[in-house]
């Protein structure tokens, strides 16, 4: 197999370009004060929708759509029960991460294994000319064009907007809103549910672009658990959220390229391999803060942030 | 509270949850009496069928014992799943010892002791990531799943491979003398059940009925307040996580000693992970986790002719427990907010 530096990095972008969705959507969401932890089951369950919405009608963007409300409406539960009715995001999460999964499974089992549409790639017209760049950047389907303008427009939305500032708001200090008049449950169940939605868009990338098709299992089972870690550990800042985000994805791509090199050692440990590397890097970034050495946590706040200041807690109106 | 509002408040989650579950199969095309009617059939209709319900019974009944003493201290052990396997190689290690000398019944002892060992340290390391570390419990206990299942696989397909060729199906079968007793007729080791539930009565004794209880759960109620009586939450806590991932160890023992005979990649079966759902079910109260987890073991050993017979994926077993802790936590919140609203 060859290997460019070009083809390299294409093949992160791809790599990671649900994981960059999903991680984004999680951001809005934990912003604004709520966990949402159903994102490994909604990642299954908007895959699996989006591929049989996709295969039902030959179109991709119906199957996108899809994935898009799956989502959102998963968000919606969950700004329900957890977020109106008070009881505890983290219990909801997970409640629905597992109920979303089975469901993906039982819902799509008569779609497993069976061909189905995909997105082709669409290179930008003058732009993937460019020698070095051009298949780098330029040479993708649209789910990677996406999630590259993603970034940068969360950034803007969050830090440059009014509706962010809104939105920040809440997460930090919702009495403050309510005393100016802005209905924190409100702006809440919002971003709840359009969080969702981009995490159910995340799973249409897999199931329509990056790891085309449905089965059991999929193949992206343990991502939302990473794109969990991912908004924590990058400090709830969407740029360096996605900077961890293409970390992964370059972890992933080493292990299929080790695979081929080191054929003693089974294949199976490199597939599993990227994820504890990932939560312990990100662990030892969290211990690297705490030490004395100031160069190093100089260093370290690059990676690190504060939480939202009500990120989890049920807001109750006075 | 009453009984009355209790027997209300279990008839309101399984109404919800199973005229949902009903809705969504009819919505299907399928009939959802013929569906209860294959998981009846599949789990307690026979006694071999009932054998196999009790043998995820225990594994889960465990798991959930464990999250009890941990939910009780405020944490979330997520790390449940590792813990499991981590039993599961504690035991097959000595399991695995030659020429010990020792009588069988001596060494399977020494298996399931080392297993809760080895959950107990692996809840302890997650412990540690916390007290120490300042790492969430949530992604330490994850992290350490994904550590756990990949020293698993390396194990199987490394040092303890096959005679002749490493396969996924497992390491080599333990001699026979190793194999806990199994009368005739049955297919779970009745040692296994009353250890089941002499841990269940000891934990309902712990939590409910001793000081180390109440200290526990002094520590999740109000960290803070519980130092003014002396007592060290963060120490607490750490011994919730070790007593957690003990008996979730203990869980991955016998499933070692007493069902598979050797190691297995998936030796955890995810029981770990519906654990959690168990003990949520369960309002975290310690009375109704046998009678759940029971009901779980039901649903997902009558799942398994699903396939078979009506060409419907197992994986139903899942939605339907899912949406009975959903439904759970849903009727929670609406009686809450009644209570708030008076």
């Amino acid at each position: 197999m060859e290997v460019s530096i070009p083809s390299l990095i294409a093949a992160i972008l791809v790599m990671a370009a649900p994981l960059v969705l999903a991680a984004l959507g999680e951001t809005l969401t934990e912003k604004a004060g709520v966990v949402n932890l159903s994102l490994d089951g909604t990642i299954l369950l908007g895959a699996m929708s989006g591929f049989l919405v996709a295969s039902e009608s030959q179109s991709a963007l119906l199957g996108f759509i899809a994935a898009a409300s799956t989502g959102a409406s998963v968000g919606a539960v969950l700004a329900v029960i957890g977020v109106r009715l008070g009881q505890s995001q983290v219990a909801v999460g997970f409640a629905l991460t597992f109920l979303c999964r089975d469901l993906a499974y039982f819902l799509g089992n008569p779609y497993a294994r069976q061909q189905g549409p995909q997105l082709e790639t669409l290179p930008i017209p003058i732009l993937s000319n460019i020698p070095f760049l051009g298949e780098a950047f330029f040479s993708h389907s649209i789910v990677v064009y996406v999630s590259l303008l993603a970034i940068p427009g969360c950034y803007y939305f969050l830090y440059h907007t009014r509706q962010g500032l809104i939105l920040r708001s809440v997460g930090e200090n919702p009495d403050g809103c309510w005393a100016r008049g802005i209905n924190p449950l409100k702006v809440q169940v919002l971003y709840t549910v359009i969080g969702g939605g981009m995490v159910g868009l995340a799973g249409a990338a897999f199931s329509l672009a990056v790891k085309p098709g449905w089965g059991h299992p999929q193949g992206c089972e343990g991502i939302g658990w990473i794109a969990l870690a991912l908004v924590i550990f990058g400090g709830w800042n969407p740029v360096r959220v996605a900077a961890g985000a293409y970390f992964f994805g370059m972890l992933q791509l080493l292990g299929i390229y080790f695979q081929d090199y080191f054929t003693t050692i089974p294949p199976q440990i490199f597939q599993v391999a990227p994820f504890p590397l990932m939560i312990f890097a990100l662990i030892l970034i969290n211990l690297g803060h705490k030490s004395r050495n100031k160069k190093l946590t100089g260093w370290i706040e690059l990676f690190s942030g504060r939480p939202p200041k009500w990120l989890g807690k049920t807001y109750k109106p006075a | 509270m009453s009984i009355i509002l209790q027997m209300r408040r279990i008839v309101m989650i399984s109404v919800l949850a199973l005229s949902a579950v009903s809705l969504l199969l009819m919505l299907l095309g399928i009939s959802p009496l013929t569906i209860g009617i294959t998981l009846a059939k599949g789990s307690i209709f026979s006694w071999l069928k009932f054998n196999h319900v009790l043998s995820v019974w225990i594994p889960l009944l465990l798991c959930s014992c464990g999250l009890l003493f941990t939910f009780r201290a405020g944490l979330w052990n997520i790390g449940v799943e590792g813990q499991v396997i981590c039993g599961a190689i504690g035991a097959t290690l000595v399991l695995r010892l030659d020429n010990t000398g020792l009588p069988p019944a001596a060494l399977l002892s020494l298996a399931l002791f080392s297993s809760f060992l080895a959950g107990g340290l692996w809840g302890a390391s997650a412990g540690l990531l916390k007290t120490r570390g300042g790492v969430n419990e949530i992604f330490g206990g994850l992290g350490l799943n994904f550590v756990a299942q990949g020293a698993v696989l390396w194990l199987i397909l490394g040092p303890w491979k096959r005679a002749g060729m490493a396969s996924m199906s497992g390491t080599d079968l333990f001699p026979r003398e190793l194999w806990m007793w199994v009368p005739q007729g049955w297919r779970v080791a009745p040692a296994a059940i009353v250890l089941v539930i002499i841990i269940f009565l000891l934990t309902s004794l712990i939590l409910n009925a001793s000081q180390f209880g109440l200290k526990i759960k002094a520590a999740g109620f109000n960290p803070q307040a519980s130092r003014l009586f002396g007592i060290r939450p963060n120490l607490i806590c750490f011994m919730a996580m070790i007593i957690g991932g003990g008996l979730a160890g203990l869980a991955g023992g016998v499933q070692v000693s007493c069902v598979y005979h050797r190691l297995i990649p998936s030796i955890s079966s995810g029981y770990g992970y519906l654990a959690l759902l168990v003990v949520m079910l369960a309002g975290y109260k310690v009375a109704p986790v046998p009678i759940i987890c029971l009901l779980f073991a039901c649903l997902a050993a009558g799942s398994i002719q699903l396939p078979i017979t009506l060409q419907v994926d197992s994986s139903l077993s899942g939605v339907i427990q899912g949406a009975l802790v959903l439904s759970g936590l849903l009727v929670y919140g609406l009686q809450q907010g009644k209570r708030r609203g008076h």
